[in-house]
């Protein structure tokens, strides 16, 4: 069977704004979930889980809330990482205070912590606009990491002044802390994300979708068919930080195990925001892609001379593979600078004609 | 499409004027809009027959005078205020959401119909998706009576410009507003879209009652679909009355053809 849209006739308006309307599509990505829940845990050793498929899952996280923020709703965030560490503190301050709290129901409660300190940072949007607006979520980076610093409250008064993940169970599995096998963490982490990213596509397609993107297009057109601005972008703001929040608290808890706020530093915001782009603003599939492209490619790099058989020291490698790893991005960016996600989207279009070329 | 209408002009704008700094964009204008009349509002450039309709919209607030809906005073409303209130408009340089299809564009002038409940849309279930196939059928009602069932898929960002005013147009009518603000609908478009235009405003007035009031250019177009014409010039009214009339008035042919003022 052919991956094309042509001859699929759709009789209902119900079939036609379906997440996926083809065929091939829905079978597929079906397929890739079920695939994604069982094999890895089964198959991948535990370097590929830990080191390649866990972080790679918590960004995808952050990077489509990220791009509801900045894709969809088009209001320009350096903030992130900041969210991130409100979730990741949030999380660690749950599971220390109240330690019989479900893991499930600490991190959503530190995505809605996030959410409320988004709001908060999310007012200024209302008069600033693009970059000047990027400069005042700056604030909010540099203010929420320079509060976990300073008060030590936020880290039960550790000396170090690292948090911890806390041994926790689901369903009887250990799936956070030093004890967690790394499947256990994988699937926590997959299940998290698969039922967020299909939330985010259904927010998106929807009333709450328009309204952003009528923002993110034209206010002034947006505000005279009754959207609200304020409301409407707060709730980007809100709902992105959510997703921020909840990726932070994922990163220590099941990714790196303990952390210090130099974890969540401005690189993390940069970081972020390039999976967004390079991935495809206003694209779920694209958080997608754009995560995949900036934790794979550079793992794919380094393992890359090792595997044609070539030998150079260790500095030098890594000197390559930043810079094929930044030309990389270059050449993407000037290909399409509307992201991966677009290039898929045209090469669909080019199926639909196939094998005409108009 | 049969609201219980009340008596008395749809829109009632008393006296109004803008200023821009010492600038005096619209001078102490007053006109009604009766209910089920297509009104024109024309004028040389820089009449201030924009700054008039953007008044009505609630982006500029009047520095004096009154403008009222329905009988009940609206000076000083937000635009999304005056949506909620039934006015409904396009703009003078298409201001469609690029990045969105046809249709997206279109389904959000169904925004204020639909309701929010925020759990049930984020798992698209239940009322959530039944809401937005409801209101989907509607749009598609309004895409079929503008002819644009082709391109309903398509960004409306790489439609050709005639083709994105009559988008702008549907998204305006998908609120089913009881008035419809069209700043220069035609402008830029050829004959045969002047035509096709035309038909749509006429069609849109005659089908659902809507009032309607236009700014435009074209005099053919103006004098043939309109029940009233009210001129401006220099952000005075300098005439009001039914076409013919205002076509004999000695005022507006100054205004136009130039006469030295004062």
């Amino acid at each position: 069977m052919i991956y094309r849209e042509a001859g699929q006739f759709k009789t209902s308006y119900a079939s036609d704004q379906a997440v996926f309307p083809i065929v091939q599509d829905r079978v597929f990505v079906l397929a890739a979930v079920v695939a994604a829940f069982v094999v890895p845990p089964l198959v991948a050793g535990d370097y590929w889980l830990q080191a390649i498929l866990i972080p790679f899952l918590i960004y995808a996280l952050a990077a489509i809330g990220l791009n509801l923020l900045t894709g969809y709703a088009g209001q320009l965030s350096l903030g992130t990482g900041g969210f991130m560490a409100v979730g990741a503190y949030s999380a660690f301050k749950l599971t220390t205070a109240f330690p019989q709290l479900s893991i499930i129901a600490v991190f959503l409660l530190s995505g809605l912590a996030a959410a409320a300190i988004g709001l908060l940072f999310g007012i200024p949007s209302l008069r600033i606009k693009g970059f000047y607006l990027a400069v005042a979520t700056l604030a909010a980076q540099f203010f929420l990491i320079w509060l976990f610093n300073k008060v030590a409250w936020f880290t039960n008064y550790a000396s170090s002044g690292t948090i911890t993940a806390p041994d926790r169970t689901v369903l009887g599995v250990t799936v956070t802390g030093p004890n967690a096998p790394a499947a256990a963490r994988y699937v926590m982490a997959l299940a998290f994300v698969a039922v967020f990213a299909l939330v985010a596509k259904n927010l998106v397609r929807g009333r709450i979708g328009r309204s952003w993107m009528a923002i993110r297009d034209r206010d002034i057109a947006a505000e005279i068919i009754g959207v609200r601005p304020l409301r409407t972008k707060l709730l980007a703001f809100g709902i992105s930080s959510f997703y921020c929040g909840v990726a932070g608290a994922e990163l220590v808890f099941l990714y790196l195990g303990s952390a210090e706020t130099l974890a969540f530093d401005i690189n993390q915001s940069f970081l972020v925001l390039f999976m967004v782009i390079i991935g495809g603003l206003g694209s779920i599939l694209g958080s997608w892609l754009g995560a995949a492209f900036i934790i794979l490619l550079p793992i794919f790099l380094t393992r890359l001379p090792h595997s044609l058989g070539l030998t150079m020291s260790v500095a030098l490698q890594k000197q390559i593979e930043l810079m094929i790893f930044g030309g990389l991005i270059l050449f993407f960016l000037i290909v399409e600078p509307h992201g991966l996600a677009r290039l898929w989207q045209i090469g669909k279009e080019k199926l639909r004609l196939w094998p005409f070329p108009h | 499409m049969s609201h219980p209408a009340p008596a008395g002009p749809v829109l009632e704008v008393n006296g109004v004027s803008v200023r821009f700094g010492a600038l005096i964009a619209v001078n102490q204008v007053s006109l009604s809009v009766a209910r089920g009349q297509i009104v024109a509002i024309i004028g040389p450039n820089g009449a201030g027959k924009t700054t008039l309709l953007n008044a009505v919209s609630g982006f500029y607030h009047p520095y004096e005078g009154r403008i009222a809906f329905e009988g009940k005073d609206r000076t000083r409303l937000q635009p999304p205020d005056v949506a909620a209130l039934g006015i409904a408009r396009t703009f003078q340089n298409v201001a469609l959401f690029k990045g969105m299809s046809v249709l997206d564009n279109i389904m959000t002038g169904r925004l204020l119909k639909m309701r929010g409940s925020f759990l049930l849309e984020a798992l698209y279930w239940g009322p959530a998706k039944r809401q937005e196939l409801e209101h989907r059928a509607f749009v598609e009602r309004i895409i079929d009576f503008l002819e644009i069932q082709a391109i309903r898929k398509t960004p409306a960002g790489r439609l050709p410009y005639g083709l994105q005013k009559r988008v702008e147009l549907a998204r305006a009518l998908a609120a089913e507003p009881k008035l419809l603000l069209l700043d220069e609908p035609m402008a830029g478009m050829n004959v045969e879209e002047k035509e096709d235009m035309c038909r749509f405003i006429l069609d849109v007035n005659h089908e659902f009652g809507t009032t309607i009031a236009l700014i435009e250019h074209d005099m053919g177009v103006v004098m043939d679909i309109s029940d009233r014409v009210v001129v401006l010039d220099y952000g005075r009214k300098i005439a009001d009355g039914p076409p013919a009339e205002v076509r004999k008035d000695q005022a507006v042919r100054d205004a136009y053809l130039g006469v030295a003022h004062e």
